[in-house]
C-alpha cells in the first residue's frame, strides 16, 4: 500500500503546500520572490516524479516548462522589476498576519474535506494530489486578496497557477497542448502585469494598490 | 535480580540527564563564544557556577512568602522527573510506562506555573513583567506542542514515548512530510520554551525585553542554583525529546545487552551534543525579536503543526 512512489509524491506535493504557507507568511518582497521560485522548482520535481510513476514522458516537458519559465525566468524578471521600482528592500504590511494563517489553515481543511469524499474508485494518490492542488489554489487566491502590493499580488496569481498545474498532472492524461497554452497564457499575463505595475507606479507614485481605492471614490469621505 | 537491573538502568537514565545538563549548557556557551570570535568560558563552567551558588547565602526579600522558597525546588523536581521519563539511551525502562508525551507536557507546564507565581510573589515590577510574558509565550507554545504530540501519536498510533521510538527505529513509517513539519514546529516551540534567541536572550540581565531572567531576578544562592539547574535540564529534556521522537536511531530497544546499551549511551550523548552545537550557530545568525512578534513566530509553529495533522488525514486511506 505504502510505496516509495506514493511517499515521494506525498512529500513533494506537501512541500508545495508548505511553501504556499511560507509565501503567505513572508513579508519581504525579495524573499517572497525566492520562495516562489523554490515552489516552482518543487512543482517541476513533483511533475517529473509523476512522469516517472505514470510512465508518461510528455509530463517531463511540463516539468521542464515549469522549471525554466517559473523557476528561473519569471522570478528573475520580477527581481528586475522590483529593483527598477526601487522597492526591493521594502517590508510589506501584511494585512492581519496571525488571522490570515488561521484562514489559510481553514482553507486547507476545507479543500481536504471537499476532495476526500470523491469516491473509492479514484486512487489515494490522485485524491491527495487534488486536495493539495486545491489548497494551493485557494492559498494563492488568499494571498492575492490580502496583499496590497501589486508585485506580491502577481506572485499570488502565479502560485495559484502552480496549483493548477499540480492538479492537472495528478489526473492522468492531460494533453500537452493544454499545458503549452496554459504556459503561454501565463507568460502573456505576466507581461501584461509587468506593464500594468509600471502604469500604476507612473500614475500614483506607488505600487500599493490601496492608493487606487481613493480614485475609485471608495474612501472619499476622509481624504 | 531482573528488577534490580531495571532499577539500575532507570537510575543511570536519571543521573545521566542530570549530569549532562550543565555540560550541554556549557557547550552552547562555548560554541556561541567561538562563533562570535571570543574565547568563552570552559565547557565545565556551569558545574562550577552551580557549585558556587550552592555554597552562597540565599538572600530573601522581606515580604517573600513560602511560595517563593518552595518554587525553585518544585521547578527542579518536575523538570527532573520529566527529563528522567523520556527514553534517552534505551526504551522500556522501568518507569517509562508511567508518563506519556502529554503527561510530560503537563509536567513542564506545572513547573512553569510555579515559576510564574514565584516571579510575582515579591511584587517587583520586573518579576511581574517576566511572569506575564512567560504566560503569553506558554499560551502560544502549548497548543503548537500539543499539535506536534498529536502528529507523532497519529503516525505511531500511541502517545507512549518508548513505543513511538521503537516504531520509528523499525523504519516502516516511511517518508512523511508530516513528521518534517512536526519537527519544524517542535524546534520553534523548543526555542521559545528554553528562552533562547530570537524569543529571549539567555545571556542578559539588562534588557527590558528579557523574559526568563526577569522572573528569576530576585533569586540568589541555592534557590538560584536550583533554577539554573532546572533551566539546563529543560534544555536537555527538549533535545532528548527531539532525539527520541525524530532521531531515535541507535537506541537500545529489546536487546538490553551491555554492548547495545553502550551504543545507545554513546549515540545519545553524541546527538545531544550535536544539537547543542547547532543551537548557538542558529542563534548567532538571527536577531532577537520584538515582544509583539512572538505570536507570529509561534503562530508559524502552530501552523506547521496543524498542517502536519491535516496532511496525515489526507494520506490515511479511508
Amino acid at each position: 500500500m505504502r510505496t516509495l512512489a506514493f511517499d515521494v509524491a506525498h512529500l513533494l506535493a506537501g512541500g508545495m503546500l508548505v511553501l504556499s504557507f511560507v509565501l503567505l507568511y513572508q513579508d519581504r518582497i525579495t524573499a517572497t520572490l525566492n520562495v516562489f521560485a523554490l515552489q516552482a522548482i518543487v512543482l517541476s520535481l513533483s511533475v517529473a516524479w509523476q512522469a516517472l510513476i505514470q510512465d508518461a514522458p510528455h509530463l517531463l516537458v511540463t516539468a521542464a516548462i515549469a522549471l525554466i519559465l517559473k523557476g528561473f525566468v519569471i522570478p528573475a524578471a520580477l527581481h528586475r522589476i522590483v529593483r527598477r521600482l526601487g522597492i526591493h528592500r521594502e517590508i510589506e504590511q501584511v494585512i492581519g498576519g496571525g488571522p490570515i494563517m488561521l484562514i489559510g489553515l481553514g482553507l486547507v481543511a476545507l479543500s481536504i474535506l471537499l476532495v476526500l469524499p470523491v469516491g473509492e474508485n479514484v486512487s489515494l494518490l490522485v485524491r491527495e494530489d487534488l486536495a493539495f492542488a486545491l489548497a494551493v489554489i485557494l492559498l494563492g487566491l488568499l494571498m492575492m486578496i490580502t496583499r496590497r502590493n501589486a508585485v506580491t499580488q502577481i506572485i499570488g496569481f502565479m502560485s495559484l497557477e502552480n496549483g493548477l498545474v499540480l492538479a492537472a498532472t495528478g489526473a492522468k492524461g492531460m494533453p500537452l497542448v493544454v499545458e503549452f497554452s496554459v504556459a503561454f497564457s501565463i507568460l502573456i499575463a505576466f507581461i501584461v502585469f509587468g506593464v500594468f505595475v509600471f502604469r500604476i507606479r507612473e500614475r500614483f507614485d506607488t505600487v500599493d494598490v490601496s492608493a487606487l481605492d481613493r480614485f475609485r471614490g471608495e474612501r472619499g469621505d476622509h481624504t | 535480580m531482573a528488577l534490580i537491573l531495571d532499577l539500575i538502568l532507570q537510575a543511570v537514565q536519571m543521573f545521566l540527564v542530570l549530569a549532562l545538563a550543565p555540560l550541554a549548557l556549557g557547550v552552547t556557551r562555548k560554541v556561541k563564544a567561538r562563533a562570535l570570535r571570543r574565547v568563552g568560558p570552559p565547557v565545565w563552567q556551569p558545574y562550577l557556577d552551580l557549585w558556587k551558588l550552592m555554597h552562597k547565602e540565599a538572600v530573601l526579600a522581606h515580604n517573600a512568602s513560602w511560595l517563593y522558597r518552595v518554587a525553585p525546588y518544585l521547578l527542579f523536581a518536575v523538570t527532573w522527573v520529566a527529563a528522567a521519563l523520556i527514553p534517552t539511551y534505551a526504551t522500556n525502562l522501568l518507569f517509562s510506562w508511567s508518563a506519556d508525551l502529554i503527561a510530560i507536557v503537563a509536567l513542564l507546564a506545572t513547573g512553569r506555573f510555579a515559576l510564574a507565581l514565584a516571579g510575582m510573589d515579591v511584587g517587583t515590577a520586573f518579576g511581574g513583567i517576566g511572569s506575564s510574558r512567560e504566560m503569553m509565550i506558554a499560551s502560544l507554545a502549548e497548543p503548537a506542542m500539543l499539535l506536534v504530540a498529536f502528529t507523532v501519536a497519529l503516525v505511531a498510533g500511541t502517545t507512549q514515548l518508548s513505543t513511538i521510538a521503537e516504531n520509528f527505529i523499525d523504519g516502516h513509517v516511511g517518508l512523511r512530510v508530516s513528521l518534517g513539519l512536526a519537527l519544524v514546529a517542535f524546534v520553534l516551540v523548543a526555542i521559545a520554551e528554553n528562552a533562547r534567541i530570537p524569543i529571549d536572550n539567555p545571556a542578559t540581565h539588562l534588557e527590558l525585553t528579557m523574559v526568563h531572567e526577569a522572573m528569576v531576578l530576585e533569586y540568589s544562592g541555592r534557590h538560584l542554583a536550583m533554577i539554573e539547574a532546572a533551566a539546563a535540564l529543560k534544555l536537555v529534556l527538549y533535545s532528548s525529546l527531539l532525539v527520541c521522537l525524530f532521531l531515535p536511531f541507535g537506541m537500545a530497544t529489546t536487546d538490553k545487552s551491555f554492548a547495545a546499551l553502550g551504543i545507545g549511551l554513546l549515540t545519545y550523548v553524541a546527538k545531544v551534543l550535536a544539537l547543542m552545537v547547532l543551537l548557538p550557530i542558529g542563534e548567532t545568525a538571527i536577531a532577537k525579536m520584538r515582544v509583539f512578534r512572538y505570536p507570529i513566530f509561534l503562530g508559524a509553529s502552530f501552523a506547521a503543526g496543524a498542517l502536519a495533522v491535516f496532511l496525515l488525514f489526507v494520506s490515511r486511506s479511508f
